[in-house]
């Protein structure tokens, strides 16, 4: 692929990470937003390679650790009706609701798909007319446009066995709940590349004004992520507070219009719980009152369960940066990605997954 | 999710109202919704989230991108006593 190997150079990485260690005379605390970022530092060992006066720590920029355990559980419910075929992404399905997760429901009968793309779970709504098939619509900005054009299509084609249980959260309202609070650590932050290349940064300015943050956009590959933190550092050391874009290959100012003009006819900013964190307010997006046909919750009346979190897990300040997954005293021994009692365990973007990954079981620390 | 996976645009088409595309993601080909990048031509490349491609990846930013960061590298690497004082 074109520039994927410039931007995996260790020697060009090596480089940039030793300006960092020039550059830094004091201590700082970074936080990067996104969990595919986390996978890619873990991975890459990149923390390992900052000058110890840089601590990353790792935000809640995992969609299905945040996903509320009511939505789950509502999920696990609505997959267990007869005639439904519940659709949803991979990494979904293993998530602890209360007492159970998605593949328990399959394993007991229930037709629980994984889809790639939401227009696969349209698809198969076409090929099954006499089902009820539903989509679990997770995501951050960067799965709102997928998941908001299913909607469309559906209407468009006049697909009316289609629904969706949608969860969406966004990025800006959790940075203001994570720097609004008393245990925040964050000094700077390093935003999250793909979801800015839907939305752009224009919504940044004005936190990293209020807070006196600067926000660095920044991609995924070692040296994109070399990149941010040096110009993160660079911006501490000066005592300036400015919003920069490390991904411009991918990322603009304004986004993608298109996606958003999609994103906005389809879905309306509400009140959003997020799991771990709990609620913060216009921190989601939800189906707009004219496309309440297609809302699973509105479909669907399922008897409400008592939701109930595993005592152990210290997933919510983990997603805050408060605390690291090393910090848990149940980390890779009664909570295991096999048999994980949080979500952030779970998830190809989860921060304990990394952690158990790449130093749990590569390095056996 | 949140990832992506970066693909070269292959062929263009239109498909129940929507631009569709074929991305070869390094010899593997899949089908991706191109309605969200309507200036996308053949021979592009992209990113693919949950079969949708939210931008395209410019050429000219990411060679001047690489440009600066090497002026970076090599300016760090002339004063290899610095990195170690400072380390």
């Amino acid at each position: 692929m074109k520039h994927l190997s410039e931007y995996r150079d260790s020697e060009l990485v090596q480089g940039v990470l030793a300006e960092i260690r020039r550059t830094v005379t004091r201590a700082w605390v970074l936080m990067e937003i996104c969990g595919g970022q986390t996978h890619s530092i873990m991975r890459y060992g990149i923390d390992q390679l900052l000058p110890p006066e840089v601590e990353l720590v790792h935000g809640p920029g995992c969609p299905v650790c945040v996903t509320s355990l009511e939505l789950v559980d509502k999920a696990l419910a609505i997959a267990s009706l007869p005639g439904v075929i519940f659709t949803s992404y991979g990494d979904m399905l293993r998530v602890p609701g209360t007492g159970r997760d998605l593949f328990s429901v399959r394993a007991a009968g229930g037709d629980v798909r994984v889809v790639y793309s939401p227009l696969d779970a349209l698809k198969i709504a076409q090929q099954n007319p006499e089902k009820e098939v539903v989509f679990f619509a997770i995501g951050f900005e960067t799965t709102a446009p997928a998941n908001a054009m299913s909607v469309l299509q559906a209407r468009a084609l006049g697909i009316k066995n289609y629904s969706a249980l949608v969860s969406h959260v966004c990025v800006p309202p959790a940075m203001h709940a994570i720097l609004s609070s008393p245990q925040n650590r964050v000094q700077a932050f390093l935003a999250a590349g793909h979801v800015c290349s839907v939305m752009g940064y224009w919504e940044y300015p004005p936190i990293a004004e209020k807070y006196r943050v600067p926000v660095i956009v920044t991609g995924f590959e070692p040296l994109d992520l070399a990149q941010g933190i040096l110009m993160a550092v660079r911006q501490l050391e000066r005592g300036t507070y400015e919003v920069e874009n490390a991904y411009a290959r991918v990322v603009t100012r304004e986004g993608n219009l298109p996606a958003q003009g999609v994103i906005q006819q389809v879905f309306t900013t509400c009140d959003r719980k997020w799991r771990g964190i709990g609620m913060i307010p216009a921190s989601g997006w939800c189906l707009r009152p004219e496309f309440a046909e297609f809302n699973a919750e509105e479909r669907f009346s399922v008897r409400q369960i008592q939701p109930e979190e595993s005592p152990l897990c210290i997933a919510g300040q983990v997603l805050q940066g408060i605390k690291k997954p090393g910090d848990c005293p149940v980390f890779g021994t009664q909570c295991t990605p096999e048999r994980p009692l949080g979500a952030t365990m779970v998830s190809s973007e989860g921060a304990c997954a990394a952690y158990y990954r790449y130093v749990l079981i590569e390095t056996g620390q | 999710m949140c990832l992506g996976v970066p693909g070269k645009i292959v062929e263009i088409y239109e498909a129940n109202g929507l631009s569709m595309g074929k991305i070869d993601f390094g010899g593997v080909t899949r089908e991706a919704c191109l309605s969200y990048v309507p200036e996308a031509t053949i021979g592009d490349y992209t990113i693919i989230h949950v079969g949708f491609a939210l931008h395209l990846i410019s050429e000219q930013e990411a060679q001047e991108t690489l440009d600066l960061l090497r002026q970076i590298a090599e300016t760090s690497g002339e004063d290899p006593l610095a990195e170690v004082s400072s380390s």
